[in-house]
């Protein structure tokens, strides 16, 4: 059989499409069976949460010990520019974290002094739902929302789709925003997302979130919510307690007593 | 190939083009070379603006796309005859239209060398993947279309019956690529300008008229440069398809309008109110908004009365208001909107940066670089054929 030239492009054209096709079936194949990100379908057997005691926080306004200890144990970078900063627990006023939550005759307390914000790693988290590289993925164990800083390919989609703020880009290089480095952590490269892991270094040894620990009025609660005997679900049980935006369905897992 | 070595032979005019395009697009990857150098915060993205400019002109280069789409369509499934010459001209704009769109997508990343991660670890219930391949699958299908419709008229003969089914598949592709793009944003419960089911017909409505409007305007210019004749009832045929479209994308934008401020919910109203200056007194981007409502309304008038759009300045007039206003409302108030104003209080508005333009500019070359090699071929092939 002869094969003209035209022939052969018009088949190698055809091969390449057939390829691609074939590479999308297996593609979503791999997800259906085994992929480390479609362990979404089961919920965790363990679900690590995070109480605040804003009673408790307000009586230090203006600590912020519990983002320095974080910033420190994690080579969070500093930038001076406030529209670059990479944030992995900080501050911000009560009203504008809970802006569904103002009737216009709250008192001060409730409106105007901080609060400590972080990632609420979600039971549907849809930072993880949009990466197109799984880079940042719900841990199976644990429930904790995971980041791989050497898979992210630095869309920003999952900044797009966090409604909480909770993940940043690295601007610049972040090595040059650090004043000290840890060297028990990795630091991060120009062009990448991070954001908080709940220490899941130090969760691996046994020890709380290093905000946890770092917090003088010992506002911050730690544990697994789906253990009705941690010390998380009976504070939760006594006081009533507020989430971010649990009206999008994304199951914030961070709670705040009043 | 016989075929490439068409594009070189052009006269002064077709060199310096050409070198002013290749001028911009250097430009162009210097720019992006130091915005991976020195990180995306030498331009004016930020926290509250991760996506700006970039995405927003791959929004609207995906709607390019679509330019294909109302030329092909009724060429192939309805014959017009008066298509005939046109519809790969489209098909030609179209394809590198979604060239550009994936190059936005490109530039917009921090870490580009990593794409690969896309394919190596696919999550397929990620857009972007679905994105990715939609993109990539069209370029490479309306390739081959194009490759082997040039050899068929190279030929004088009627292309194979293969190639016209693959047309037929361009069709349904054409509109997923732009459902997929929508699709990309209107899923995120984190956005509520962009929560909304409306998104990807909107989406197309708009793509389809800045489409027509777009190869109407390319026609025009190519007959003022005597290198195509189109003929008046394909320009006149292409002006209705226009009208029509605008009407449902100005209907669809209304429609979302009433949505918004009858329903009145403070997290929906709040980003329409930025756009259009109503919550802020300083937001740049409102005179761009307001500007791009009046060109539509103008754009509209003049397309929907037919002794106006008859008239060659007036309906130049037309197109040029009709894809301005769709390029300001999609290939940036879309992405506005979707960020500001920010959840935590007050930050500077977004204005792209020069490096940014920079960037698009050299990006807008390279689609135009392209497309004046592909018609030049096309040209090039039908002169052969004629004599």
């Amino acid at each position: 059989m002869k094969i003209t030239r035209k022939e052969f492009l018009e088949l190698s054209g055809l091969s390449v499409l057939a390829a691609g096709a074939l590479h999308a079936v297996h593609a979503v194949k791999a997800e259906e069976t085994s992929h480390p990100a479609g362990a979404q379908a089961d919920p965790p057997k363990k679900q690590m949460a995070l109480a605040i005691d804003l009673r408790k926080c307000r009586q230090r306004l203006g600590c912020n010990l519990c983002s320095a200890a974080c910033n420190a144990a994690h080579n969070v970078p500093q930038f001076s520019d406030p529209r670059h900063q990479v944030k992995w627990i900080w501050s911000e006023p009560f009203a504008e974290v809970f802006p569904l939550d103002q009737n216009g005759y709250t008192r001060r307390n409730y409106t105007g002094s901080p609060l400590p914000i972080l990632c609420n790693h979600c039971d549907h988290p849809p930072c993880v739902e949009v990466c197109p590289t799984g880079a940042t993925w719900k841990r199976a164990e644990d429930g904790v929302v995971m980041m791989d800083w050497h898979r992210c390919i630095g869309c920003k989609y999952c900044i797009t789709a966090c409604p909480y703020d909770a993940r940043s880009f690295n601007f610049s290089d972040p090595r040059t925003a650090l004043q000290q480095v840890n060297p028990d952590f990795p630091t991060r490269t120009l062009g990448v997302v991070e954001k908080c892991d709940f220490c899941a270094e130090r969760l691996a040894k046994g020890e709380p979130p290093a905000c946890v620990e770092a917090c003088p009025e010992k506002a911050i609660v730690f544990g697994d919510v789906h253990d009705a005997s941690s010390e998380i679900s009976k504070a939760l049980e006594e006081s009533y307690s507020l989430r971010r935006k649990p009206e999008l369905g994304t199951g914030p897992n961070v709670f705040y007593f009043l | 190939m016989s075929l490439i070595e068409k594009t070189l032979a052009g006269g002064r005019r077709y060199w310096l083009w050409l070198g002013f395009l290749a001028v911009l697009m250097v430009m162009a990857l210097l720019g992006w070379v130091q915005e991976q150098q020195v990180g995306l915060g030498i331009t004016d993205l930020s926290r509250n603006m991760p996506w700006g400019l970039y995405i927003g002109q791959f929004i609207f280069c995906v709607g390019v796309g679509d330019a294909a789409l109302v030329v092909m369509l009724p060429y192939y499934l309805h014959h017009w005859r008066a298509y005939a010459k046109v519809a790969l001209l489209g098909q030609i704009l179209g394809t590198v239209g979604v060239i550009l769109a994936m190059l936005f997508i490109f530039v917009s990343m921090g870490k580009p060398v990593r794409l690969i991660n896309v394919l190596l670890y696919p999550h397929p219930r990620s857009l972007i993947f679905w994105d990715m391949l939609t993109l990539s699958g069209y370029v490479i299908l309306t390739a081959i279309i194009i490759f082997r419709l040039l050899i068929a008229e190279q030929e004088h003969s009627a292309p194979p019956l293969w190639t016209q089914r693959l047309v037929l598949l361009s069709f349904p592709w054409a509109v997923g690529i732009h459902t997929v793009t929508a699709f990309l944003l209107c899923g995120l419960v984190a956005r509520p300008y962009w929560f909304t089911a409306l998104l990807a017909p909107r989406f197309l409505a708009s793509a389809l008229t800045a489409g027509s409007a777009m190869l109407v305007l390319i026609l025009l210019l190519l007959k003022r440069l005597e290198l195509f004749d189109a003929e008046e009832d394909a320009l006149r045929r292409l002006a209705t398809t226009a009208a029509y479209c605008l009407v449902v994308h100005v209907f669809f934008t209304l429609v979302e309008f009433f949505n918004v401020f009858y329903g009145g919910v403070p997290q929906e109203v709040e980003h329409v109110d930025y756009l259009y200056g109503g919550l802020t007194a300083t937001s740049p981007v409102a005179p761009w908004m307001w500007l791009s409502a009046v060109l539509a309304l103008v754009a509209l008038l003049v397309l929907l009365v037919p002794a106006l759009r008859q008239r060659t300045p007036l309906l130049l007039a037309a197109c040029t208001s009709a894809v301005i206003s769709i390029w300001i409302e999609k290939g940036f108030g879309m992405l506005v909107g979707g960020f500001e104003p920010s959840p935590f209080g007050a930050t500077p508005p977004y204005v792209p940066d020069f490096s940014e333009w920079k960037v698009a500019a050299g990006i807008w070359a390279l689609g135009a670089f392209l497309v004046t090699l592909m018609y030049k071929i096309v040209f090039s092939v039908r002169k052969e054929a004629e004599s």
